[in-house]
């Protein structure tokens, strides 16, 4: 799980003292990232065909050609959709979201709460604060749970890895089965009645006023809020994107085609299970393993099976079952692991059949 | 003046921390350094989100480092006005 974390916030108005106004930089900014991107094919062929002249059917000239039209095909991405969702997640606040999730029902709260998990900025380190405000103000536990499932398993990074290796359908099939995971697990959670698992303490919190005035963004201080996601999350993921790219390109070349089939393809019954609980302890590698993945779906492996690996490598992780210990009894953790893998778990056998 | 860092030592609150430090000692200010990290006292400043900056007793800044600035404007106002300082 690669959770937003905690940004610093520049509240410099840029524009104001640049010749040129910000609009405009962006348009501009937006142009040199589609002319860019359109190019990386033909530029990633020319360079791997004629200046290395390598053979495209080469196991080493393919392999290259992967590598060179992925890493900055990935990066292009990361920069520009973190950035996009950067100035939507500007809008909302862990505070805003408690008040709109406030008083809602089981079934309409799971829904909201799932979809806001999406936008909502959160960091796994205040995951415990948020815990707490949410229970404190009376929001059902099902609901909360729908909003801590959703919130790592559909992040940006994930979103990215998606799009860029296997296209926008399979990203929008992400989102979609993801936040219907969310909502159903966290139903599910909610009609368990597992409010006795709460730490005992976790009733005594009274949440205090803090008279901290929600802090007012204009277009540039969005725009800075935005640049500072992605100085940080390309700053923390760049590394196991050319990794992961690196390993993706070698098996891409010299792995023999449809050698997985018959481990990882749909024919056989386990693979979805194996595949959810090899991807629990594996943590915040999202972006390094999706390529590796996205190589051996090539080589056979089956849809379903990727996506719920993918979906459990960033749903549960041990990092954040920790983290929630605090607050949550054991026996709660439990059931929480449980559910949302049982329910990843369908969601990889239902693609597996339909496609 | 009464400086409190609400956070579970989280990388950021450190950083929270150092930089107000820093900006403590460039303007020659009398303070004292408290940090929070119980969950339910963090809470209990109303905030949901770490690292909280809380000067004499008032949440300034939650879920962000905030610019040097503005943590030198915070300080100063809260330096000057010695009569509510705890």
């Amino acid at each position: 799980m690669l959770e937003t974390s905690e940004r610093p916030l520049e509240t410099t108005k840029r524009s104001s003292y640049s010749p040129i106004p910000l609009p405009i930089l962006l348009a501009v900014a937006a142009v040199v990232w589609v002319l860019a991107y359109q190019a990386l094919p033909g530029l990633s062929d020319y360079i791997s065909y004629r200046a290395l002249g390598l053979e495209p059917a080469s196991h080493l000239g393919s392999a290259v050609d992967f590598f060179l039209l992925d890493v900055p095909k990935i990066l292009l991405l990361l920069v520009g959709i973190v950035f996009l969702v950067g100035m939507l997640r500007s809008y909302f606040s862990p505070e805003r979201t408690r008040a709109l999730l406030g008083g809602k029902r089981e079934g309409v709260g799971n829904v909201l709460a799932a979809s806001l998990g999406i936008v909502t900025p959160f960091c796994s380190c205040s995951a415990v604060p948020m815990f707490l405000g949410f229970v404190e103000s009376g929001i059902p536990l099902g609901v909360t749970f729908s909003f801590l499932i959703a919130s790592p398993m559909i992040n940006e990074v994930a979103l990215v890895m998606l799009l860029g290796l296997f296209g926008w359908q399979i990203a929008g099939l992400y989102i979609g089965t993801g936040l219907v995971v969310a909502m159903t697990a966290g139903w599910v959670i909610g009609r368990l009645g597992m409010e006795g698992y709460l730490q005992d303490w976790v009733y005594q919190v009274r949440m205090g006023e803090t008279g901290l005035e929600e802090r007012k963004l204009d277009f540039p201080g969005r725009v800075a809020y935005a640049l500072e996601a992605v100085r940080d999350i390309v700053g923390r993921v760049w590394l196991y994107v050319i990794i992961g790219i690196s390993i993706g390109a070698a098996i891409h070349g010299y792995v023999p085609e449809s050698l997985l089939a018959g481990y990882m393809g749909k024919d056989s019954w386990w693979n979805v299970p194996v595949a959810v609980i090899i991807g629990i302890p594996l943590y915040s590698n999202a972006a390094g393993i999706m390529p590796v993945v996205q190589a051996l779906m090539e080589k056979g492996a089956a849809l379903g099976t990727v996506l719920a690996f993918m979906m459990s490598v960033v749903a549960i992780s041990l990092p954040e079952m920790l983290i929630l210990r605090r607050v949550m009894k054991i026996q709660l953790i439990a059931v929480f692991a449980g559910v949302v893998a049982v329910g990843i778990i369908i969601v990889g056998y239902i693609f597996n059949m339909v496609i | 003046m009464e400086i409190k860092i609400l956070g579970s030592g989280c990388s950021s609150c450190l950083r929270l921390e150092a930089l107000v430090k820093e900006v403590a000692v460039e303007k020659d200010l009398e303070a004292t350094f408290l940090k929070v990290t119980d969950y339910k006292d963090i809470v209990s400043y109303g905030i949901m989100r770490t690292p909280g900056l809380v000067v004499n007793g008032k949440v300034m800044s939650a879920g962000r480092i905030p610019s040097k600035q503005e943590i030198a404007t915070w300080l100063n106002t809260a330096g000057s006005s010695k009569g509510t300082a705890l």
